[in-house]
């Protein structure tokens, strides 16, 4: 990300961001691109309205700053020191800054990492907000779940390398077509009456809850065409989806490292 | 079209003065400190050799001593701010930003010079005030010498500022590396009196030839009569500055 961002001289290869080379452009490049690093801190005693105004100073365009703020919930906290802002404001911070000029693209490290589940919706509320209005947003995160609310396309990168890259749906379909159903009911006999789906589970010999275990796109329509033909009453309906973390499992290996 | 270093320039320096004012121990350690020192050592010693009686038992010059703590604790603050804003990241998020890194460090440099300026303000009135009739140094003559001196310091602060692995080490390291630097500067002792090898390193310091301009500029021989110090200050000043160019880290 850091050689992307132009603030790192990559090992080999080429790099090419909006038509330009990050290092050779770099200054043209800082123009059009937002940047917010993981991690990152500004000077402790700085205020909030201070950090928007030099930046502000720094580009050709910007957007209006009062608005940005508020649209980012900083309105109130325009003359607190950065040391005193919480971890999520900290963070919102820095989306405002990176947005400060309008950039084409914004790239987004890690930003709610550490954050409280409360922050974390808010700033997925707000990169949403950004795709909407049409600025590219380049994200990396460790959470699955960010991945797949937020991004219209994903790249799963193990050890440096690019493994995968998709759409959270075509890569879950592709990698993990397993399709769970789970129902209840209280009729008679109903594994045997479901046996051309293949072995259908009770989750334990006496309560009513069933489990059916198959692939494919069909396979969660054909329950349900075979259940109605059967008359079977049912009380309870749902299904289980892999989800992108069970492909990036799938896909790195479960093993721990460090 | 203006230089590119001269974007968010003084917007930076502005914020970084505010900054470092908000800073309630560093204010206290580069206005106050000096300034006491130089008042309880001037009362106990008297501030030079008078020159009438040139025997006199008075161990240096205590105006001298305090502008050179001056300096120097310019430089110890701007190698700790270096160290912190690397440590936290805050050197690399400002380099991601169109600032050039010479506006960035510039911007902390010409904070540091103001605030000697300031500091040394102070030192004089105090000197008028408190011992009247010895403080008859030309002043304006006597800050650029300061400045000047700093300024060179300064280049040696940002060598240490590369070299130190955390913010933690960059108070001891600058201290290891620059009250040494202050003994052998000549203020406490004629660096003639040096043992050879000694001297040779005393003069690769700038804090030495600093010593010596500000003697000069104190007793009235002037600068023409210094001009070599001059010139090593700002020798001194260029090759530091290279070095640190070539060993800097941004994160």
């Amino acid at each position: 990300m850091e050689c992307v961002e132009g603030n790192r001289v990559p090992d080999k290869g080429t790099i090419s961001v909006l038509g330009l080379d990050p290092r050779r452009d770099a200054n043209a490049l800082r123009q059009r691109i937002g940047v917010q690093h993981q991690e990152a801190h500004l000077q402790k005693r700085i205020k909030v309205w201070e950090a928007v105004d030099l930046w502000r100073s720094l580009y050709a365009r910007v957007a209006d700053p009062d608005a940005l703020l508020a649209r980012l919930g900083l309105e109130s906290k325009r003359d607190t020191w950065f040391m005193d802002l919480s971890g999520g404001q900290k963070q919102r911070l820095f989306i405002a800054l990176a947005l400060i000029h309008e950039p084409e693209v914004v790239f987004l490290d890690e930003l709610t990492t550490g954050l409280d589940p409360q922050a974390r919706r808010a700033i997925w509320g707000l990169v949403t907000g950004i795709r909407d209005r049409g600025t590219t947003v380049f994200l990396t995160t460790h959470l699955m779940e960010e991945a797949e609310r937020l991004c219209d396309r994903v790249a799963i990168i193990e050890h440096g390398r690019l493994i995968e890259v998709g759409t959270p749906d075509d890569l879950v379909q592709k990698h993990c077509p397993e399709r769970t159903v789970v129902f209840t009911s209280d009729d008679a006999n109903v594994s045997e009456r479901l046996q051309e789906l293949g072995a259908v589970e009770r989750a334990d010999g006496t309560t009513s809850t069933y489990t059916i275990r198959g692939a494919g796109d069909d396979f969660v329509t054909d329950v349900i065409n075979i259940i109605a033909r059967e008359g079977i009453r049912v009380r309870g309906f749902r299904t289980e989806i892999p989800t992108l973390e069970e492909v990036f499992l799938k896909l790195t290996g479960h093993g721990i490292r460090d | 079209m203006r230089p590119r270093f001269l974007r968010g320039f003084w917007k930076l320096t502005w914020l970084e003065t505010k900054i470092f004012s908000r800073e309630p121990m560093g204010f206290v350690a580069t206005l106050v400190m000096p300034l006491v020192l130089f008042i309880l050592l001037g009362r106990a010693f008297g501030i030079n050799r008078p020159l009438a009686a040139p025997d006199v038992d008075v161990p240096f010059n205590v105006a001298i001593l305090a502008a050179v703590l001056i300096a120097l604790s310019a430089v110890q603050s701007l190698t700790a701010i270096i160290s912190i804003y690397r440590e936290g990241g805050i050197l690399k998020r400002l380099r991601a930003t169109p600032l050039s890194p010479v506006t960035i460090m510039g911007a902390q440099v010409v904070v540091k010079l103001a605030f000697t300026v300031i500091s040394l303000a102070l030192l004089m009135l105090a000197g008028r005030r408190l011992f009247p009739g010895v403080m008859r140094v030309n002043v304006f003559s006597f800050t650029v010498a300061v400045v000047l001196s700093t300024f060179s310091i300064l280049s040696l602060g940002f060598v240490i500022a590369s070299l130190v692995p955390t913010a933690r080490f960059a108070q001891p390291v600058g201290a290891a590396v620059l009250y040494p630097m202050l003994a052998v500067s000549g203020l406490f002792f004629p660096v003639d009196k040096l043992p050879r090898a000694l001297r040779a390193l005393a003069y690769l310091f700038p804090t030495t030839h600093a010593v010596a301009l500000l003697n000069g500029v104190w007793d009235g021989t002037g600068w023409g009569a210094h001009w070599v110090n001059v010139a090593a200050l700002l020798l001194l000043f260029v090759a530091y500055t290279a070095l640190s160019t070539r060993v800097f880290r941004w994160e």
